[in-house]
């Protein structure tokens, strides 16, 4: 299937995975290369915890097939793959020391007893643990037992490293600070790493790649520059980052531009391939929603200004359109503010707008998956 | 702040309350202490300081092979217990299946009917199938009566059991088999000593059950002190009860060392 220079390590193939009659997740494929940071995100319920699950060996997949280095592991428990797993609560062993807890992989695997201390100690040095090593996880703060879960795998040597919210319980400053530790890590080491979080600017600021699962689908896997400027789908333009999305019909077409009517207006946008009065999404990103007192040419869309906040070095303004939608644009903070009540003309660099088809056509082009998901509004599946 | 009092203050009158309780709880057996000292053969005055009951005591072929007696099918039934309980502990824990609650609750009636209607209904059985009264049918009895307790503390001890330290040692390299060894046995250690110790107490001085089912050779010691006591308590019977006293203490200042060791590295 690939026959890219980089080596598959980890290759999911139309995983569907079932809770008695509840699917959590949905025809999953993806294939994550050797050495590569991937991270899966998306909301909370999505089935990104299940699907780690399943390449660790604790969850078997209902249909589909799971290779690592190639090789179906469907018949291989969580103690026969090379894989290991940092815990989103860590999971240490309450009654080992930091030293025995490190070391318990190691044992499993009857290394020579002075080849462990060599190894544990070298870990406990790359976590920054020293002097630990007699400590219960019990006297230990979390970021303290998050190293300890870390070096627990990494001591291992495992080709492949799941990390489950490894971070999700440490304070802002502390997140901040092993997030840049992990990625160091990470790359000193070359060791895959197949990461979970929710939180999308840890994805962002860490991942080689993103893979954006919602409702136990992949909505979309890419760099994080990709899914950021070029979100494939309206839930992914929404997730990642801020968006305003405006529903709209194409007009009229040139050679470079398309004419766009909106229900409060008409704006242009440069893109190709669409077909006359096909119904599309416009997602502007809030930096690029730009405002204006004057006419602005090829656009006729006005809002009224409704509130301004401040977030440090810049400046929020939420516009209303007259059918009650709000826009947010953002501003440089030293820039002029535009008084509120005022009606602004709302336009855009029409080559900084993504464009999307419906869901009929573009985003569940399976006509069994959007089957799969009748019964829930349209807004959820978005 | 003159007026600042600690909070907690043991106050005059909350001391004499607990003095009051503790008389009520301990003066009996402090009597029966020092009774077994007493020279008098009657257990009214107190005569002289002597340690010849002790003496007679030992001495006592037939006393002495019912402490045997006690000792082994306490100390069997207990093992016994144990791993069974623990057993069906982590079954009950591990698995879900149909009736999972009903089995469960189950387990509990021996503990709530009253025991002399469980004596009964063992003797009932064992000679419905034709099994005469001996030292087996008196461990499998003290088994029965006394795995429940067992079941009763390591459920509770899993209860707060984290299912994903378990699946560390998996996704570690353990089998099913090691991790139970490494990870689940460890953890659950100190649900298991307690287990362990509530069977071994209730085994030790259990007289009815015992009453039923053991056999003419397999006497355990209370059913032996219940028997002399028929002709009046005598002092080597105060001995023997100082004794046990003092054993069952021993078992529980170990038990409560052993578990505070345990708890403390968790
Ligand atoms: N053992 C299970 N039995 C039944 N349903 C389950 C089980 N594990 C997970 N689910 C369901 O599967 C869905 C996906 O769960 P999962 O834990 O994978 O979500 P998640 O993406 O990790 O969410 P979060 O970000 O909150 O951790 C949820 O709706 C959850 O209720
Ligand atoms: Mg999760």
């Amino acid at each position: 299937m690939n026959q890219a220079s980089e080596k598959v390590i980890v290759r999911l193939t139309n995983v569907d995975k079932n809770f008695d009659s509840e699917r959590v997740v949905k025809k999953l494929n993806l294939d994550i290369e050797e050495g590569e940071f991937l991270t899966l995100l998306g909301p909370s319920g999505c089935g990104k915890t299940t699907t780690l699950r399943m390449i660790a060996g604790f969850e078997y997949p209902t249909e589909g097939q799971i290779f690592l280095e190639g090789e179906d592991v469907d018949d291989k428990k969580p103690n026969e793959r090379n894989v290991n797993t940092v815990f989103q609560n860590y999971a240490l062993f309450p009654h080992m020391n930091v030293f025995d807890n490190i070391a318990f992989g190691l044992v499993e695997k009857k290394v020579k007893k002075e080849e462990i201390q060599r190894r544990v100690e070298e870990m406990i040095k790359l976590v920054q643990l020293d002097g630990m090593e007699k400590r219960m996880p019990s006297q230990m703060s979390g970021g303290q037992k998050q190293r300890v879960a870390i070096a627990r795998a990494l001591v291992n040597r495992p080709k492949v490293l799941l990390l489950d919210e490894p971070l999700g319980a440490l304070d802002l400053k502390l997140r901040k600070q092993m997030q840049g530790e992990l990625k160091h890590l990470q790359r000193q080491l070359g060791i895959t790493f197949i990461y979970v979080t929710h939180d999308q600017e840890e994805a962002l600021t860490m991942s080689d790649r993103i893979a954006i699962m919602n409702h136990g689908y992949l909505e979309q896997v890419g760099t994080p520059e990709e899914v950021y400027n070029h979100p494939k789908t309206k839930f992914v333009a929404d997730f990642i980052g801020e968006s305003n999305i405006i529903e709209g019909y194409i007009e009229n077409m040139t050679d470079n531009s398309i004419e766009v009517t909106m229900e409060s207006g008409k704006a242009v946008i440069a893109e190709k391939g669409y077909r006359l009065e096909e119904i599309i999404y416009l997602c502007v990103r809030p930096e690029n929603l730009k405002l204006s007192t004057d006419p602005v040419k090829g656009f006729r869309f006005r809002g009224q200004v409704r509130e301004h906040v401040f977030i440090g070095s810049i400046n929020k303004t939420m516009i209303e359109l007259p059918n009650g939608q709000m826009l947010k644009a953002e501003t440089p903070a030293e820039d002029e503010l535009i008084p509120v009540g005022t009606v602004v003309n709302v336009y855009w660099n029409p080559g900084k707008v993504v464009v999307m088809r419906t869901k009929e056509e573009q985003i569940y082009n399976v006509i069994e998956q959007s089957v799969e998901i009748e019964g829930m509004t349209n807004d959820q599946i978005f | 702040m003159k007026k600042r009092r600690k909070v907690r203050e043991f106050k005059p009158y909350s001391m004499f309350y607990a003095c009051l309780v503790y008389l009520f709880l301990y003066l009996p057996i402090f009597v029966v202490i020092a009774f077994s000292f007493n020279t008098s053969k009657i257990n009214i005055t107190f005569e002289g300081f002597t340690f010849e009951w002790y003496w007679k005591m030992f001495e006592n072929r037939q006393l002495m092979q019912s402490f045997g007696n006690t000792v082994i099918v306490a100390a069997v039934s207990t093992v016994f217990s144990v791993i069974i309980g623990t057993l069906c502990a982590l079954g009950l824990y591990k698995f879900e299946f149909k009736l999972k609650n009903l089995i469960s609750s189950s387990l509990y009636i021996p503990i709530v009917i009253p025991e002399l209607v469980f004596a009964i209904a063992l003797l009932i059985f064992f000679t419905s199938i034709h099994v005469s009264m001996s030292m087996v049918t008196l461990i499998i009895a003290h088994v029965t009566f006394s795995m429940p307790f067992v079941v009763i503390t390591v459920r509770a001890r899993l209860a707060g059991f984290d299912k994903s330290i378990e699946e560390a040692a998996r996704d570690l390299g353990a089998n099913e088999f090691r991790t139970f060894m490494r990870v689940t046995l460890p953890m659950i250690s100190p649900g298991v000593i307690s287990g362990g110790m509530l069977a071994l107490t209730m085994s030790l001085d259990d007289v009815v059950v015992s009453f039923f089912t053991a056999g003419p050779e397999s006497t355990t010691l209370p059913l032996k002190i219940l028997g002399m006591v028929r002709k009046g308590v005598s002092p080597d019977v105060n001995a023997l009860s100082t004794l046990m006293i003092f054993g069952t203490i021993v078992i529980l200042l170990t038990s409560t060392l052993i578990q505070g060791r345990l708890e403390k590295r968790m």
